[in-house]
């Protein structure tokens, strides 16, 4: 069983809002994120896969295939967006960084058919970042 | 008490993915630039995770010491500044780094003995990693 991590970044704005929550609980809560013009961050997405190394090509998974699909199903989707606007998984859901990994979790484990999907982690800024490892 | 210790290491090598048992063909197909007959290079950052009991006189799983000097002649010089394809680990097996990690995996298990070792972690570029724990499943 070989891991195997691949890196990309991305660039995107939300901001956090519970429309069941009063203004004044709402700025209590998400406090500067609550600002409905929205910020940005630049993000950096890590996904783990893991697998038997292939005895023919002496692979875990083919690479490039890995960037086409984390190219196609994430960074088209949020990559310069306003998350809570352009994302149709957060019209209805905080996008919150613990719910962007989810949502890429889901998006990406679908689409991969050699290895299987072990982690996902989202860096919001270089010092805060969440782990998902799916629903096991 | 276990504990974990991960030390970095950088050596710089080359290689050229390319598989006997495919036709040219299959090897572009499979390899892409990788299969460029010249082939090319990367520095690679490798970590070493070793794990033991904390000793109580010294407050320390192993002395690194030893472990640097280790990994410096069994792995820094074995590899660095190699063409890693005309190396004998890797004359009937394709150097990739999934590969490249379980060799020395299996090179640390084999000969170090102040520790426990616990995982091998590569980056090859920026952008892609490996990690290898001799096929046990790894906590994050």
């Amino acid at each position: 069983m070989v891991y195997l991590t691949r890196k990309a970044e991305f660039s995107a704005s939300h901001y956090y809002h519970n429309p069941e929550f009063t203004p004044e609980e709402n700025r209590r809560v998400f406090g500067k994120c609550n600002n409905p013009h929205g910020h940005g961050h630049n993000y950096t997405l890590e996904v783990t896969v893991k697998g038997q190394v292939d005895q023919r090509s002496g692979f875990v998974v083919d690479l490039k295939e890995l960037k086409d699909i984390m190219n196609r199903e994430v960074i088209e989707a949020v990559d310069h967006r306003f998350l809570n606007e352009e994302v149709r998984e957060f019209r209805d859901r905080i996008p919150t960084t613990e719910n962007l990994a989810v949502t890429i979790w889901n998006w990406l484990q679908p689409k991969l058919s050699v290895a299987r999907l072990h982690r996902i982690r989202l860096y919001e800024t270089p010092d805060l970042f969440v782990d998902y490892y799916g629903e096991a | 008490m276990k504990a974990y210790m991960t030390r970095r290491y950088w050596f710089s090598a080359s290689h050229r993915l390319h598989s006997g048992s495919m036709s040219p063909e299959e090897n572009r197909q499979t390899y892409g630039k990788c299969n460029n007959p010249h082939g090319h290079g990367h520095n690679y950052a490798l970590e070493v995770t070793v794990s033991g009991q904390v000793d109580p006189r010294t407050g320390m799983i192993c002395d690194l010491t030893d472990l640097d000097r280790f990994v410096d002649e069994k792995i820094v010089q074995r590899f660095g500044h190699e063409n890693l394809n005309t190396l004998a680990e890797f004359k009937d097996l394709v150097p990739t780094t999934e590969n490249l990690c379980i060799e020395i995996y299996r090179i640390l298990e084999q000969d170090f003995r102040q520790a426990g070792i616990e995982k091998i972690r590569m980056e090859e570029t920026m952008l892609n990693s490996f990690e290898y724990a001799g096929g046990r499943e790894i906590r994050h």
